[in-house]
């Protein structure tokens, strides 16, 4: 699982920094998209990999490490999830604008 | 725990609820709005006086930080604002500069889009999150609050080039901020806190491996922050971006790369200064010759500039690095002088950009490149706002050029005004560590770092004098610009500011130096942290 992880968080954030470098607006919002898909594994990551282990206490149960995972990645990789896809909304409109106003997709408003 | 302590939450609550509350307002009633939004950010304003003053005063000699339990979880588990000399100074700072661009804003360049206002006090609201909180995660939130309303602020009045600007703005900063979450999430998978108090604490103990993992993300956190405040290779995109910018907005933007400069403050001082250990410093040499580096590429921007709007931003980049190198001296003597150049620093930036407005007006019909480049921005409604913009000011060339000298001299850094003493301060505390005529032996970089301050004064100097001949004297036209009282006040009292920076200089750096000395000394701060009792069932929460 280690390997899998690690590798999927190393193959996004190669193509999405590829992405980002590549002239097309785009290109450069996939880009943007799979880096923040690789930080959000990345910040899971960051919590230790568990199966089968909640992160939530059951009512009246006790918790432990032994039984229950780390839940603050998790809450935090909600939160940039959330944030990051207000960011790519809000790109996508300025994206279209910037289309509009240069009849071109360049990032640099001209080929 | 009395009534005056949840004044904390309120330079963050109050914003959101005006920002909210002004969203269904209909946007022909802009007027209204601008007033709301005023009112509200002058209460904020006051606030920040009262919590400067709660924070400066409560107990002496000690660093007097206050903390606010969210929730009322003690304080490693739940998150905490904390209050201490130097984000109430950086509140203080914020208020003002908010109340002089909205007020400039509202003579006519609220009306260029929507929500102008809303937009703002979200960003003020971010603004304050990030000075005050004390928990990495909530910085990262706060953080990408004040930049999604930046966005909007950027992108308002629309236009070409604003919107070419405003793609590269936002790329830059979406791919910082991933670096931010990297960043964060290393130094949590290291030590397992957020806290930055806690941080600190743990910091001395974890072992080598742990330690390598929490320097590689305190240095990706680190980069993000770098690109926010500009550092040479990392700031390229500043000058295109604050020169398309409206002119209240890029006054506003002013600030913006201060937060950068002010978390890196917090930050190094807090985990890597006197108890860190091992990671005794770690990152100033970076800090420090890219502050440099900064300084010169800022220094030949602004010699180079032609248009104003570029020349301005060129001085935001000639600030921050000042700041980054001075932070990367390490040198608890020149921190004072740094915090003071801070703020007449930005407090001149801010009333630059709103100037340079008023001053180019003139030009407006003249024939030279800055015609063409503002037909390029789309502009605003010009016969609207000349019916509606309320008194005219008498003598308008005159003041607008007493501005512009006043502004000179500050970004130059000349006597008598705070430009000077800020400078001077700095050198002090480079030359004279201890106490006066304490000749401790001085570095090579720092006789860099004393050269580029006053090279880099020269080069402002130099580009200030060229435009301001080009400007006023050399006028072909001879048009005077109509300018508004409600626009030439904020500049005034921005430049009034920096003029009481002058004759209060002894209060105000001892307020500094006081501000410097508990940085110094984190284990205070996280002492009142860890500590922080919780509101018990009686205080009635």
């Amino acid at each position: 699982m280690e390997l899998v992880l690690s590798a999927g968080i190393g193959v996004l954030t190669a193509s999405g920094v590829w992405l980002l470098f590549r002239p097309r607006t785009y290109q450069v919002i996939i880009g943007l998209s799979l880096l923040s898909y690789a930080v959000n594994l990345f910040i899971f990551g960051m919590g230790r990999l568990r199966v089968n282990a909640p992160p939530v206490l059951e009512p009246g149960g006790a918790g432990g490490l032994l039984t229950h995972t780390d839940p603050i990645p998790q809450a935090l990789v909600l939160t940039a999830i959330v944030i990051g896809f207000a960011m790519t909304a809000l790109f996508l409109v300025v994206l279209l604008a910037s289309r509009g106003f240069t009849g071109t997709d360049h990032v640099d408003g001209r080929e | 725990m009395n009534w005056l302590h949840h004044l904390i939450i309120l330079p963050i609550l109050l914003p959101i609820i005006t920002a909210a509350a002004l969203i269904p307002v209909d946007e022909r009633n802009r007027t209204l709005k601008g007033v709301i939004a005023f009112a509200s950010t002058v209460v904020v304003f006051i606030i920040s006086i009262l919590l400067m003053r709660m924070a400066s005063s409560s107990g002496e000699g000690e660093t007097g930080a206050s903390v606010y339990l969210l929730g009322n979880w003690p304080a490693p588990f739940g998150i905490v604002l904390v209050l201490d000399r130097l984000s109430a100074l950086m509140l203080v700072l914020t208020g003002l500069l908010a109340m002089a661009t909205q007020g400039f804003s509202m003579a006519k360049w609220h009306r260029a889009g929507y929500h102008f206002h809303s937009l703002f006090q979200l960003m003020l609201a971010g603004l304050n999150g990030a000075f005050l909180t004390g928990d990495l995660f909530n910085l990262f939130v706060f953080f990408e609050m004040m930049l999604a309303a930046s966005y909007g602020l950027l992108l308002h009045g629309s236009g070409p080039m604003r919107v070419k600007a405003g793609l590269h703005y936002i790329a830059v900063n979406l791919a910082a901020s991933s670096l931010f979450l990297i960043g964060v999430s290393l130094i949590y998978g290291a030590t397992g806190t957020l806290n930055m108090a806690d941080l600190a604490m743990r910091i001395t103990t974890i072992g080598p491996e742990s330690r390598m993992l929490m320097e590689a993300g305190a240095a990706l956190l680190g980069i993000a922050f770098l690109v926010k405040a500009g550092m040479w290779p990392l700031g390229f995109w500043l000058p295109a971006t604050y020169s398309a910018a409206t002119p209240p907005v890029a006054a506003i933007f002013a600030i913006l790369t201060k937060v950068g400069v002010y978390i890196l403050l917090r930050l190094s001082m807090l985990l890597f200064g006197s108890d860190a250990g091992a990671s005794l410093g770690f990152g100033q040499p970076v800090l420090l010759y890219g502050g440099l580096l900064t300084i010169g590429f800022g220094a030949i921007g602004v010699l180079a500039s032609q248009a104003m709007g570029r020349l301005a931003g060129y001085c935001v980049l000639v600030s921050s690095g000042t700041l980054m190198a001075a932070i990367g001296l390490g040198n608890g003597a020149v921190i004072g002088g740094a915090l003071f150049y801070l703020v007449s620093s930005t407090l001149t930036i801010c009333a630059f950009f709103l100037l340079i407005e008023l001053v180019e007006r003139a030009r407006d019909a003249g024939a030279d490149v800055l015609a063409v480049t503002m037909e390029a921005y789309g502009d605003v409604d010009e016969n609207e706002a000349e019916k509606e913009g309320g008194v005219a000011v008498p003598g308008t060339m005159a003041v607008l050029g007493l501005c512009f000298c006043a502004c000179a001299i500050l970004l130059s850094g000349l006597p008598p005004l705070s430009g000077f003493l800020a400078k001077f301060a700095m050198l002090h505390g480079l030359f004279n560590p201890g106490s006066f005529g304490d000749d401790a032996p001085v570095s090579g970089a720092e006789w860099a770092y004393t050269a580029l301050l006053i090279l880099s004064g020269l080069a402002a100097m130099i580009a200030m004098n060229r435009v301001g001949i080009r400007t006023f004297w050399t006028s072909i036209e001879g048009t005077i610009p109509r300018v508004f009282l409600i626009e030439i006040t904020p500049v005034l009292l921005l430049l009034t500011a920096c003029v009481f920076l002058s004759f209060q200089a002894g209060p105000v750096m001892r307020y500094m130096d006081a501000t410097a000395k508990s940085l110094g000394e984190p284990q205070n701060y996280i002492g009142r942290v860890m500590s922080a009792p919780r509101a018990g069932p009686a205080a009635g929460e």
